[in-house]
């Protein structure tokens, strides 16, 4: 059972509370911008075997979205954090450091 | 190959048993083939073989990191069915729908095909519209399918509940011709058939690495050392973004969790396959009498073959208000398999940017009904540069915006 600490309501929340929202910081192409990447934008997430970040909705709880690292080979967390942030900060990059060193993920590893 | 028949089984009792061979050769890799195909689940065996019997292309490797159908093959409840909307899946699943019906004498491997009929059930309003929409569809693409009232669904399955209370069952899409097949039989007729035509299955072969030169494939490297190739085919359901970082290139899919599960078994209570989209949940009753149940996928990106347990118990308690006497039974065991899911929720069947290097992934949850025609479509492309099957689920469909947008293999829908 996966279980994530919401930071936005202090509540260690079980899957059942939350709903998962798909990869995080993705960086948003509108009106403009060229067909590759419009594209990119719309279709082409990670999907690493590996460091994920991705988004959820405390949905059962205060509601809110916030952001996890998170592994997808071994669904270990490495930690949560707001939402209201273009990358993660420096102790989540740290602690996944810590775990998986040589993680990549686009410009923030 | 020695065939197999009745008078072998008939000369097999008399000697004890003694006379049967193994079923494929385990080769060690040649230095070169013409072509490698990644991936020895259903479609990769099903792709070599259509090289082999319809272009004669038989110099042919397919490497298998696992055990050949131990991957989605071997974990999916084997509906097969072709009552889709769009004109390109409608083809392509229709095509093989039809390959199957003669499969097992094509391969001389019983793949215990049972078109025993599919229903998918329409519990809302919105369904209801959206299945009569679909039997029209169907019927000017030439797949006979039927929408059928409350009564004819009773008359099919006599244990369904019509009057849940929440979602009470206003008709259903039915497909005389749907059905099962037994999924590991699938790809040990496939591999038996590739391996008499010379063909090396390598299993226990990690694909580590794709070699290119001037941007075409030369070969792979694997855990049992570099191969040359002429061709590559990426054939690797869950793991399809990996070779392709491998390749050089991204694909637009990613990768969740796919869980089923079976009963204990129980005599013969339902002879059809039934599935219900609206409550996430489809069952059908195997040969040896369990009830076998899938639902929808898990919300997150997972490589980890395990599901989590929330969605098992949301399918089942949504099932039990339909069906209500599943409620006593015993579940027997659980598993998960890890699916590729695109964008517009329909396959990739196409080449690549790197030349020479072809994909066929992102079936999701609903591939293994198109085992077979994805395998005649992509031996097509791969032998010949195109296959009218395949042209509509290229890669650039993307960019371009001709999404086939099915939810063929989506969350739910088998
Ligand atoms: C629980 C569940 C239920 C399903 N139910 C249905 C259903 O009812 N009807 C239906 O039509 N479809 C269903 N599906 C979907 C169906 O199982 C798949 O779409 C189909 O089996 C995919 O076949 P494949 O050959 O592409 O992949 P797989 O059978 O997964 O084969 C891919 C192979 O590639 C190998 N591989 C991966 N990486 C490497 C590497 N680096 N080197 C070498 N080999 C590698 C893997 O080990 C694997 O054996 C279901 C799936 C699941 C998980
Ligand atoms: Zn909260």
């Amino acid at each position: 059972m996966l279980i994530l600490h919401c930071p936005c309501c202090g509540v260690d929340a079980e899957e059942t509370e939350l709903h998962a929202g798909g990869e995080a910081h993705i960086k948003r192409f509108g009106p403009g911008s060229d067909d590759d990447q419009f594209h990119d934008y719309l279709f082409m997430r990670e999907n690493p075997k590996g460091v994920h970040f991705e988004r959820w909705q405390h949905a059962n709880g205060c509601g809110k979205w916030f952001h996890a690292a998170r592994c997808t080979a071994t669904l270990e967390v490495f930690g949560t954090y707001r939402a209201q942030t273009t990358e993660p900060p420096k102790d989540i990059r740290d602690a996944i450091t810590a775990k998986r060193p040589g993680w990549v993920w686009r410009e923030f590893s | 190959m020695k065939h197999y028949s009745a008078f072998a089984v008939a000369r097999e009792a008399l000697r004890s048993h003694t006379g049967w061979e193994r079923a494929w050769r385990s080769p060690e890799p040649k230095k070169r083939y013409d072509v490698i195909i990644v991936g020895a689940g259903g479609h990769g065996l099903a792709t070599a073989y259509y090289l082999g019997k319809n272009y004669g292309i038989q110099n042919v490797a397919i490497i298998e990191k696992g055990w050949l159908g131990g991957g989605n093959t071997g974990r999916n409840t084997t509906i097969i069915r072709s009552n889709y909307l769009q004109d390109p899946s409608a083809a392509i699943y229709e095509k093989s729908r039809s390959l199957y019906e003669h499969l097992s004498q094509d391969l001389n491997y019983n793949l215990m095909f049972s078109p025993r009929g599919v229903i998918m059930l329409a519990q809302t309003h919105h369904e209801v519209r959206g299945y009569q929409r679909t039997a029209h569809a169907n019927a000017l693409q030439g797949v006979p399918t039927e929408w059928i009232g409350p009564q004819r669904v009773k008359e099919l399955v006599p244990i369904i509940n019509l009057e849940g209370p929440r979602y009470p069952v206003l008709g259903g899409l039915w497909q005389e011709r749907g059905g099962t097949a037994r999924h590991d039989a699938v790809a040990w007729g496939y591999a038996r058939a590739c391996s008499a035509m010379g063909m090396d299955i390598i299993q226990k072969c990690e694909v580590t690495g794709v070699r290119q030169e001037n941007g075409r494939v030369t070969g792979v490297d694997t855990t049992k050392g570099a191969i040359e190739c002429e061709k590559l085919g990426i054939v690797v359901a869950g793991h399809s973004g990996q070779l392709a970082e491998m390749a050089g290139f991204r694909l637009p899919l990613e990768a969740v969790a796919l869980q089923a599960l079976v009963s204990e078994p129980i005599k013969p209570c339902m002879d059809v396959v039934v599935m219900a989209n609206t409550v996430h949940g489809y069952m059908s009753q195997s040969d040896k009498g369990e009830m076998v149940i899938g639902g929808g996928t898990d919300g997150f990106n997972n490589y980890t073959q395990r599901g989590s347990f929330h969605h098992i118990e949301e399918t089942v308690r949504a099932l039990v208000e339909t069906f209500p006497m599943i409620s006593r039974l015993k579940m027997l065991r659980q598993w998960g398999g890890i699916v590729d899911m695109t964008g517009d929720r329909s396959p990739i069947l196409s080449k690549t940017p790197l030349g020479n290097c072809f994909i066929n992934g992102g079936w999701g949850t609903g591939g293994f009904k198109a085992i077979p025609g994805s395998g005649w479509g992509m031996a097509q492309l791969m032998a010949t540069g195109h296959s009218p099957l395949t042209e509509a689920f290229s890669l650039d469909r993307f960019k371009e915006g001709r999404f086939i947008d099915e939810s063929v293999a989506a969350g739910v829908a088998h």
